[in-house]
């Protein structure tokens, strides 16, 4: 009696939300399994590795809270985004969109002279304004004469970084800072209330949960919501329907800019205290946000879990480097390995493959 | 030091630096012409500088390092190839997962290597007679190596292929409308994948010669952005070899210049230059209908699936 195993490939009408997640969930196991394939090369036990990792980004207070201080800034990226890649628009530029949001708080908290309750309320509305303007020009240069969103955005990060370290090099640099790059610490009144003996700046957090449901509500249940997904999966049946693309793609990134903004507050005001180097403030939150939103299927609720997830490998990386000491770039396996298995994998949620035992 | 001397250095050093940029743009002209954006140039550069590296130091043979480097770059385009192009996956997101894996690997790998010295690097030529021409020869024929004029030579040669080529209007027709070049025979899948491939063999090298001729030494991150300023001029470039060339040296002057102008020019606003000024370029050359004589192939990221249009 012969066995012979077979497969069937069929086109798979809409994957099921159980389908969606099984599919991610594996596509995260792949990238482990290969991650832990280099950490075998490198010479250190995966399993090793990942229990450091765990232990310290779950297992322990301090882990838990660093975990959720990361959480913070992708949580707001990855929400604004899960916004602009609804719409098809290629935001690369969070990085650089949340870096203007820490320079115009940095501006409001240094140089506004505001009276200390007035002072974080214009610092949040200033840095949201500082990341939204970063976000329109690109949005406004696609639409008006047809540039590439991903070039003009990713463009945008490098001014910026080198905006802030101009900033620090030259006219902001602090007196007090006995010649290193930085600025003056804010005043008092400019510093974000912390969970007692952590760094984690809860209205920020909170701010960025709200926004998550906002946002959800925002998509699902609202005109422009709907306008906006239109915009993204049909372009041809949103002229016909009368959508403005102009109008749409501006408030996309008026929200994704400008959430990023947010980011950077919460970043200078309630963790560094001050405007410092670009990497400081920011080690590639406004790119793993990209990962973020997009393992979250564009599902600003859904960016709640997958921001924690990220903040887990980030918190774990600085354990690794600590402990293994390997380089923090390491998070960068991990990012590009979920990142590769997750757009890979979505070959299955438009095929359906079953397996056939046949006689 | 005198003016002229000032000047000659300032475009010696262009070409020197000009060449990883122009090596990597070429390279991505040809993915890009038969469709497929990749955004992965940082990673394949920095893997390219990392395998080049650990290679001439083990080996002691520089030559050896840009092989390997062209091999491994090569290689790391596939993924972005098998992702792209088999199962048809977001070109960009896929791109900015292999500058991801790239930095990250080469980061995690390249732990130790850092600070060594290399025992032998690729030697300076100076072409006797001819660095005696006044201006001209200190700037072309004094202390460049081969792998500087080879990349001046790929520039015709890449050209010639592109547009004067069977291959070159094959592969034109693939990034244009890969469904009409499908209907005439022409393999679309196979032909990306040899695009790709090229871009990657060209930004390994690209990688392997900042870190065994330019520096010559190996840093964690030392591309610095470099991929990002080739997907750049590869626009700025209109997507021609010969621009191409021009972009990558103007673009490595102003680096330079960033350098040398310190003392009067705040090097911040020096480093973003090529930046803004890739965008404004963008600007001045997109009004209105020019936008179609730009030269982007019309099927650039858009995945073919026959019968799927």
């Amino acid at each position: 009696m012969k066995r012979r195993v077979g497969f069937k490939v069929e086109r798979r009408p809409v994957a099921s939300g159980r389908v969606v997640f099984l599919v991610s969930l594996l596509a995260i196991l792949a990238a482990l399994v290969v991650a832990g394939i280099f950490f075998r090369i490198y010479g250190v036990s995966p399993i090793h590795a990942y229990q450091l990792i765990l232990r310290g980004s779950l297992g322990s207070r301090f882990g838990l809270t660093e975990t959720v201080r990361r959480v913070i800034p992708l949580l707001l990226c990855g929400v604004g985004l899960t916004i602009a890649f609804r719409a098809l628009f290629w935001n690369i530029g969070a990085e650089g969109q949340l870096l203007m949001g820490a320079v115009a708080a940095a501006g409001v908290a240094l140089f506004s002279g505001l009276p200390g309750p007035l002072l974080l309320p214009a610092m949040f509305i200033g840095g949201f304004i500082g990341g939204a303007t970063w976000g329109l020009i690109p949005a406004i240069l696609k639409v008006m004469l047809g540039l590439n969103d991903v070039i003009t955005t990713l463009m945008m990060n490098y001014i910026a970084i080198y905006f802030v370290e101009w900033l620090i090099h030259g006219p902001w640099k602090g007196p007090t800072a006995r010649g290193f790059a930085y600025t003056d610490t804010f005043p008092r009144a400019a510093w974000l209330p912390t969970i007692y003996g952590t760094r984690i700046h809860w209205p920020t957090l909170v701010l960025g949960l709200v926004l998550a449901v906002v946002m959800y509500i925002m998509v699902t249940r609202t005109r422009i919501g709907f306008e906006i997904r239109v915009i993204g999966e049909n372009p041809d049946a949103a002229r016909f329907a009368g959508i403005s693309q102009l109008k749409t793609t501006l408030i996309v990134m008026l929200i994704s800019g400008g959430f990023a903004g947010l980011a950077g507050v919460g970043e200078v005001a309630g963790i560094h205290m001050r405007l410092l180097g670009p990497t400081n403030i920011s080690m590639g939150y406004g790119y793993t946000a990209i990962i973020v939103a997009w393992l979250a299927r564009r599902n600003p609720l859904a960016v709640i879990v997958t921001s924690l997830l990220f903040g887990v490998i980030m918190t774990g990386g600085d354990v690794i480097k600590v402990s293994l000491g390997l380089p923090f770039q390491l998070i960068n396996v991990f990012n590009g390995l979920i990142l590769f298995f997750l757009i890979g994998s979505e070959i299955l949620l438009r095929y359906k493959i079953s397996f056939l035992l046949r006689r | 030091m005198g003016w002229e001397t000032w000047i000659i250095t300032t475009f010696s050093r262009s070409l020197a630096y000009g060449t990883p940029l122009l090596l990597g743009t070429l390279g991505e002209i040809y993915a890009e012409r038969s469709g497929v954006l990749n955004l992965g140039v940082e990673g394949m550069m920095i893997m390219g500088a990392y395998s080049a590296f650990t290679t001439a130091y083990i080996t002691g043979n520089p030559w050896l390092g840009i092989l390997v480097a062209a091999v491994v770059g090569g290689a790391f385009s596939l993924i972005h190839a098998f992702a792209s192009v088999t199962l048809k996956a977001n070109q960009i997101v896929s791109g900015l997962s292999l500058t991801m894996l790239g930095l990250g690997l080469s980061g995690m790998f390249g732990r130790g290597w850092e600070g060594k010295p290399l025992p032998a690097t690729i030697p300076k030529i100076t072409i006797s007679g001819l660095s005696k021409i006044p201006f001209l020869g200190p700037i072309l024929f004094e202390g460049q190596n081969l792998i500087v004029y080879l990349t001046i030579l790929l520039v015709p040669l890449l050209w010639y292929i592109l547009y004067r080529t069977r291959i070159g209007i094959t592969i034109r027709s693939v990034g244009e409308s890969p469904a009409t070049a499908d209907s005439l025979g022409i393999n679309v899948d196979r032909v990306r994948y040899m695009c790709v491939l090229l871009g990657g063999v060209l930004a390994g090298v690209a990688g392997g010669y900042l870190s065994v001729v330019y520096r010559p030494a190996w840093t964690e991150g030392m591309t610095a952005g470099m991929g990002w300023i080739v997907i750049a001029l590869t626009i700025f470039a209109f997507w021609n070899p010969v621009y191409g060339m021009l972009g990558a040296y103007l673009f490595a002057a102003l680096y330079h210049l960033s350098y040398r102008l310190q003392p009067w020019v705040s090097p911040e606003f020096l480093k973003a230059m090529p930046y803004a000024f890739a965008i404004l370029v963008l600007i001045f050359v997109s009004r209105g209908t020019l936008q179609k004589r730009m030269g982007a192939p019309a099927a650039l990221s858009l995945p073919y699936t026959r019968g799927e249009e």
